[in-house]
């Protein structure tokens, strides 16, 4: 069975359909809400203030910790049971290191800039929209940035190289690669990038080259939704 | 934070509070958003004021317990996310999480809202659990009354998964259309004493500058089936009186919120 035709009807460069919104926890200091799909990221972002525990201080910068959670009703089996697994744990290490190449904490010496996301629902593609809907936050939050991070899976299903694979595509019973990745949007350089499954190299430079239209068009949605909360809370400010 | 404790309690001897609201008035908006989420069997976003909470109901097939071969069983579990609050740490559960989690079981557990009985397929073998877990969004005061809200309506929009005949495996990704054996509301409302004076719906303020506080869970018939005392003041028999009283009405009021929210 060859791959011919994506499962859900979608063209090879194709994202799921997508929302997303900046301002989403009141309490935070910024926030936003991640959409792909079925997948949903809501991020809130606290800080700069003081680490704790105080051996985690840096005195020459501010340090940047994520924590990624999927709600224990939101994953497609059986309920996942609350607290930190090693697979969260990986996600919000890599996250981490995804969005700190934008952030500038220089100012802010031992500070701590959290960056909590939590997943109510999820199909595939979590991490992306935990990384997508985290810059967000962090922009909405003010923290000094010099570019955005955007993150969406490519992949290649039976030989197709296509963008933002599903569940479904995921578990496609052929040879798959699922291969996450976050990028820069001014450098075009990555920030994240994993992958399960197996790939050639040709096919992974034709995926990363698919990144790059694909990342884009998360882009124009985080800075269509941030720009969105600013214009209406215009007078307010 | 800054809490005016000293403003908060003036202003309540003249039935005032700094919002402007009524004492026994609940914060608005009250918005009521089911099946949020595909993943869980039931789910559920309450938002009383700033309030924000998720619940999802997630159900299994387990061994019934030893001593009740022939039922099922119900756990409600809370997350007080540091997303919700910047008072709020990463962790294992703490006091305030277990406290709420645990009122908000008992509140239905003990009015046995759900018919355990029903949710036994062969007994001494087979049962359905039902775990509901509490998501904290956004603190902005009396969490529990919210998250019992959600709790009811993520038990009320859920439905079982279809079962495989044969294997005896669940296929979450489909819905059958039962409904849980579902036969009374009950919600917690708590009553909080300020001053001498009673309130409803604190603000995360208000929540600082109590003196005691009474938690109440009932049933639209008005039956209690929890109760929770918190707070280092003690309280007399006739303001308990007055407090039950109030969390039946105020009981009344959300459960018909959350009806008409529902029908919608």
């Amino acid at each position: 069975m060859t791959y011919t035709k994506r499962v859900d009807g979608r063209k090879i460069e194709e994202l799921r359909p997508m929302e997303a919104k900046a301002g989403v926890v009141k309490n935070a200091n910024g926030s936003a809400s991640f959409k792909i799909g079925k997948t949903w990221a809501i991020a809130g972002v606290y800080g700069p203030r003081e680490v704790v525990p105080r051996f985690m201080a840096n005195p020459r910068h501010g340090i940047l910790r994520c924590h990624y959670t999927m709600m224990p009703f939101s994953g497609s089996g059986e309920r996942i049971k609350p607290g930190r697994s090693r697979r969260a744990q990986e996600i919000s290490m890599v996250m981490e290191q995804a969005l700190a190449p934008v952030i500038d904490l220089s100012a802010f010496p031992n500070s701590v800039v959290d960056i909590y996301v939590e997943l109510p629902q999820t199909d595939a593609g979590t991490r992306c929209a935990a990384i997508s809907a985290a810059c967000m936050a962090l922009a909405d939050a003010g923290i000094p940035m010099k570019d955005m991070v955007s993150s969406v899976a490519v992949g290649q299903v039976d030989g197709m190289v296509v963008a933002d694979l599903n569940y479904n595509e995921e578990s496609y019973p052929a040879i798959v690669s699922d291969i996450p990745v976050a990028m820069l949007h001014n450098s075009k350089e990555i920030s994240l990038l994993q992958m399960d499954g197996e790939i050639s190299k040709e096919d992974l430079l034709k995926a990363l080259e698919l990144a790059k239209v694909a990342t884009e068009k998360v882009y124009q949605l985080q800075v269509k939704a941030l720009k969105e909360k600013y214009a209406l809370n215009n007078e307010e400010n | 934070m800054i809490v005016n404790k000293e403003t908060i309690a003036e202003l309540a001897k003249e039935n005032k509070r700094l919002d402007n609201r009524a004492l026994t008035e609940f914060r608005q908006p009250i918005l009521v958003e089911t099946n949020i989420s595909w993943t869980a069997e039931g789910s559920a976003r309450v938002q009383i004021g700033e309030t924000v909470v998720m619940a999802g109901v997630k159900l299994s097939l387990e061994k019934p317990y030893n001593d009740t071969p022939d039922e099922g069983g119900i756990m409600v579990n809370a997350e007080l996310s540091p997303i919700a609050s910047p008072e709020f740490e990463s962790g294992p559960p703490s006091i305030k999480a277990v406290e709420l989690a645990r009122v908000v079981d008992r509140g239905i557990r003990e009015a046995k809202a759900i018919d355990l009985k029903k949710l036994c397929l062969v007994p001494g073998e087979k049962a359905w659990f039902v775990i509901v877990d509490i998501i904290s969004l956004n603190d902005g005061g009396n969490l529990l009354d919210v998250a019992g809200m959600a709790a009811l309506a993520a038990l009320k929009t859920a439905r079982f998964p279809v079962v495989d005949p044969e294997t005896g495996a669940i296929d979450y990704k489909q819905k059958t259309d039962k409904s849980l054996p579902l036969t009374k509301e009950p919600l917690p409302i708590t009553i909080y004493k300020v001053n001498g004076v009673l309130l409803v719906d604190p603000t995360n303020e208000e929540e600082k500058a109590y003196e005691a506080r009474l938690t109440v869970g009932s049933d639209a018939k008005g039956t209690i089936s929890a109760l929770q005392k918190g707070g280092e003041v003690p309280l007399s028999i006739t303001e308990i009186g007055k407090m039950v009283d109030l969390a039946l009405e105020k009981a009344s009021f959300l459960r018909k919120e959350l009806n008409k929210a529902l029908k919608a």
